[in-house]
């Protein structure tokens, strides 16, 4: 029989429960007892040969000064993540946007095309100096600026793949049902475009967050994590920079599962272990 | 059923020597269903295909079509690869548009017939939608054509016990195999009760015995329904099964060497037939197993291959 | 099977999309020719151009204080200093960086800002790539590997760079091979190995893992090793992966060096420049643009050379995908 497998029953857990377990610790196992022996290694490398905290800080002391300094990291990774979220969601309506026009109108994307191939390019974390002089140097635009063009580019490149790749059939069959183009667009290319749309969502969460952080390297108002990296780092506070360090790693982290929380609860046609995950 | 007298396979008048414009079979030249009678549910005549191609002169697909289906009547197209019965298929349902020749449906012209919905089609992939459920992908033609919610939800109900998958009506297509999702398309297909069916090979990707089940199924549900069936198909005992008559087609250039009346005793009536009420499912099943081990079914079998190879196909 | 319609219906109503390509947007074709080249090239600097139009009008338009868009201080301030005029920029490039009198051009200073940021984003394009290959090589090979790591190496993506900076410098310090000392151009070229790896073992690993069952067991009856696929099966089936890694390796390279620049506080490149020169953009902001637009040339130029790899991998291969969905088209 082709096709994906057959259910006897419609949908029973059951057995099925347990082995999910099993394979769902397979999975979470090895990383997490990867990161622990790395970090008792580290500790006890740098304990026995007293390693200099500017070359390389205890994973301990890294860990004092990140609950000594807890009210600050947790302040300073407001305003970077507040940021990194405002960037990403002007970012993801403008890609979007931009991808459904151009996937109607040829001059668009004919337009936006090299543009996008040049900013994929382009480093543009450049341009934040760049804001940051066309703006009063207490907004927080330059940055949501500089985040919202880096996450403009993946979803908007995504989005016109997801836009473009109707299976034929679907199309003929919306034909066959003397659809028009606007009421073909709803229900079979946008719904179609989503699994597309959310890989270029996470390509531009992870990126997000980092483009936040750099953008604050070229000056501007202080108050987020980069700054605090950049000024710890500059008083030879090794183990303090690093407590940021790790903040900034966390709020990375958190908005990339993040962006796949949001994509699991999308996609509910994805979820059971029948489907292919395709893109 | 048809009026048509039984036509033996005739190697003089289909073979491939004859040009394209003579190679309709004296029967269906006078089919009475066109002098007279009902509107029928297709009619072509006179159609030619061309496709363009880079480089070079067009690829000719078909050339020379003449048919006319009466209506609840079933036919298959049937043919090698290259003969040009995906596309006749296709120009039937204004998908492709004619180079030559006009196509009819129930006295309209294709596109007129399309944009009434005066037909469903199914094709060799089922074709479902991956983010709606199996309900919602048989509801797809009523939403798209403004029917309400609650009329949808109970005629997509409708047609999923008819095709046997009630149970699966809040499944995802990607959790049903290949047979069942081509059920669906089929219920699909069904949703607006369109009297005309098109059918493009929709249990070429099953095996055999799931198709047998499938040819049983589409038998009894044609009955139930009392539509017009036309099939594209290249296997000949489905051909035979499930068709009032079979119209072999050749390639190159594509076209209708032969029509081949089908009489096989003991298969399920033509809707308007006498002969009790539509069986349940099993009972079609059991019932069409004894049809195929029948001699006439052999017979109807051999004129079809024979017709086949004369007509320059494999 | 099914045929896809190549022209429109006689009767002209359209179809609800264009048929020959997936997608309401005709592709921009990929190849197709010097004709669809000219074309491209055509519309990339129609964009351009539209661009400093667009630039130009605001500054028509605009207030020197800024303003707000529904309530929200998102616009720029259009005076001289902030928003220069595309023409200012332009003609900076001549003049001199310093008011000494020999000193060099502020465009002489940022071609060689370029070339030096350049060399070193090459130098950890290729580390990259290398270490990126062998990690995904690795991942592939065994299982247990791939769990393990790979979530650190995408976590490894946000570490702040600026951070790394001064531990590499530290470490290498220590390093003496002999008469070669650590110099701050590899700290630089290694910062931007870092961002250039993640790109690739990833889509290198993807590649890697793409051949289906089928070829897999196909290799198996032949009896061939682990290794012997790798080579004949897995890295070939890898290359199409390969080359949208190594675009995105390439533009990752090049913000590492500028970055790894700006913290190491290495001379001679870009990065370098654009702290210099911003710190003279409340007066005059033209250097400054002058010198982001240096970043960007270098950007460019990478790019460039990725593409001409491509274009030179595609000679060889004959790109066959493209040949097979033109094939496919018409099919009666």
């Amino acid at each position: 029989m082709t096709g994906p497998v057959a259910r006897a029953h419609p949908g029973g857990r059951g057995r099925g429960w347990a082995r999910g377990t099993r394979s769902r610790l397979a999975v979470v196992l090895p990383p997490v007892v990867f990161g622990v022996a790395v970090v008792a290694l580290w500790e006890l490398y740098v304990q026995a040969y007293d390693i200099k905290p500017y070359l390389l800080p205890a994973p301990s002391e890294i860990w004092t000064q990140f609950r000594h300094s807890f009210r600050v990291i947790v302040d300073t990774s407001k305003a970077t993540g507040s940021n990194a979220l405002v960037g990403l969601v002007v970012g993801l309506v403008a890609g979007l946007v931009a991808a459904i026009v151009a996937a109607s109108s040829k001059i668009v994307d004919g337009l936006l095309a090299p543009v996008a191939a040049a900013m994929n390019a382009i480093p543009i974390i450049a341009l934040a100096p760049l804001f940051n002089s066309m703006f009063s140097t207490t907004s927080a635009v330059p940055r949501r600026l500089v985040v919202a063009i880096v996450v403009f580019f993946p979803v908007y490149v995504n989005t016109v793949r997801g836009l473009r790749q109707v299976p034929d059939v679907q199309r003929e069959l919306m034909r066959s049902l003397a659809v028009g183009r606007w009421r073909f667009a709803r229900t079979v290319q946008l719904p179609g475009a989503i699994p597309y749309i959310f890989t270029g969502f996470r390509v531009a969460s992870s990126l997000a967050v980092i483009a936040a952080v750099v953008a604050e390297y070229f000056g501007g108002r202080q108050n987020g994590l980069g700054s605090r990296i950049t000024s710890a780092a500059a008083n030879t506070a090794y183990p303090r920079a690093w407590a940021f360090v790790l903040a900034a790693c966390v709020l990375g982290i958190g908005v990339y599962l993040l962006a796949g929380l949001l994509e699991w609860l999308a996609t509910p046609w994805r979820r059971g272990s029948g489907a292919t995950s395709g893109t | 059923m048809t009026s048509t007298p039984p036509h033996p396979p005739a190697p003089a008048q289909a073979g491939a020597a004859n040009p394209a414009g003579l190679a309709k079979p004296a029967g269906a030249a006078v089919d009475p269903a066109r002098a007279s009678g009902p509107v029928p549910a297709v009619q072509i005549t006179g159609l030619d295909k061309e496709f363009p191609v880079a480089g070079g002169g067009p690829t000719v697909a078909l050339t020379g079509i003449d048919l006319t289906v009466a209506p609840g009547e079933f036919v298959s197209l049937i043919g090698p690869s290259g003969c040009g019965k995906s596309t006749l298929l296709r120009l039937i349902g204004d998908l492709v548009a004619p180079t030559r020749g006009e196509v009819r449906v129930f006295g309209a012209p294709a596109r007129a017939a399309r944009e009434s919905q005066r037909y469903g089609i199914a094709f060799q992939q089922a074709g479902l939608l991956e983010w709606r459920t199996v309900a919602g992908n048989v509801e797809l033609p009523l939403q798209v054509h403004g029917v309400k919610k609650k009329q949808r939800r109970e005629r997509a109900r409708e047609l999923l016990e008819l095709v046997g998958l009630g149970d699966f009506a809040g499944q995802w297509p990607a959790q049903l195999s290949g047979g069942m999702q081509q059920r669906v398309a089929i219920a699909r297909a069904l949703a607006e009760r369109p009297p005309l069916l098109l059918l493009d090979e929709p249990f070429g990707a099953l095996d055999e015995m799931t198709r047998e089940r499938m040819q049983a199924e589409l038998a009894r549900i044609r009955v139930e329904t009392a539509t017009t069936v036309i099939l594209v198909t290249h296997s000949i005992p489905e051909a035979v099964f499930l068709s009032d008559r079979v119209a072999v087609m050749s390639p190159r250039p594509g076209r209708i060497a032969e029509i081949i009346d089908v009489d096989v005793p003991g298969r399920m009536p033509a809707p308007g037939e006498s002969g009790g009420g539509v069986p349940a499912l099993e009972q079609a099943v059991g019932q069409a197993e004894d049809v195929r081990e029948q001699a006439a079914f052999f017979q109807a079998v051999t004129a079809v291959r024979e017709a086949l190879r004369a007509g320059g196909g494999s | 099977m099914t045929v896809t319609t190549v022209e429109q219906p006689a009767s002209g109503r359209p179809l609800p999309a264009v048929p020959d390509d997936a997608g309401g947007a005709p592709r921009p074709a990929a190849g197709g020719g010097w004709g669809g080249r000219l074309r491209r090239a055509g519309l990339a600097v129609a964009a351009l151009v539209l661009v400093c139009a667009v630039w130009e009008l605001y500054k028509l338009v605009g207030s020197p204080h800024g303003g707000r868009l529904l309530g929200v201080p998102v616009l720029p301030r259009n005076d001289d200093t902030s928003m220069p005029h595309v023409w200012s920029v332009l003609a900076q490039l001549g003049h001199k960086e310093v008011n000494t009198a020999d000193s060099q051009t502020v465009g002489v200073a940022v071609l060689k800002g370029i070339w030096f940021t350049l060399r070193m984003a090459l130098v950890g394009l290729v580390g990259g790539v290398v270490i990126g290959v062998l990690l995904a090589v690795l991942m592939a090979r065994l299982k247990i590997v791939e769990r393990g790591l790979l979530p650190y190496i995408i976590a490894s993506q946000t570490v702040p760079l600026i951070a790394l900076a001064p531990l590499v410098s530290g470490w290498g310090g220590k390093l003496k091979v002999g008469t070669l000392a650590w110099q701050d151009w590899m700290t630089v070229a290694l910062i931007a190995a870092y961002l250039a790896f993640f790109p690739i073992a990833v889509g290198m690993l993807r590649g890697l893992q793409s051949p289906g069952a089928g070829a897999v067991e196909l290799m198996r009856s032949y009896a061939a090793s682990w290794w012997q696929t790798l080579l004949r099966l897995r890295l070939p089936a890898a290359i199409p992966s390969l080359l949208p890694a190594l675009r995105l390796a390439a533009a990752s390279a090049v913000i590492g060096a500028i970055v790894a620049e700006i913290s190491t506080g290495t001379s001679g490149g870009v990065g370098r420049l654009i702290i210099a020169y911003s710190q003279s953009a409340t007066s005059d902001a033209t250097k400054l643009y002058d010198a982001v637009l240096g970043a960007a040339v270098t950007g460019l130029l990478v790019a460039g050379l990725i593409s001409l790899v491509e274009l030179a991998l595609h000679a060889r291969r004959g790109a066959p995908t493209n040949q097979a969905q033109q094939t496919q088209k018409v099919r009666p």
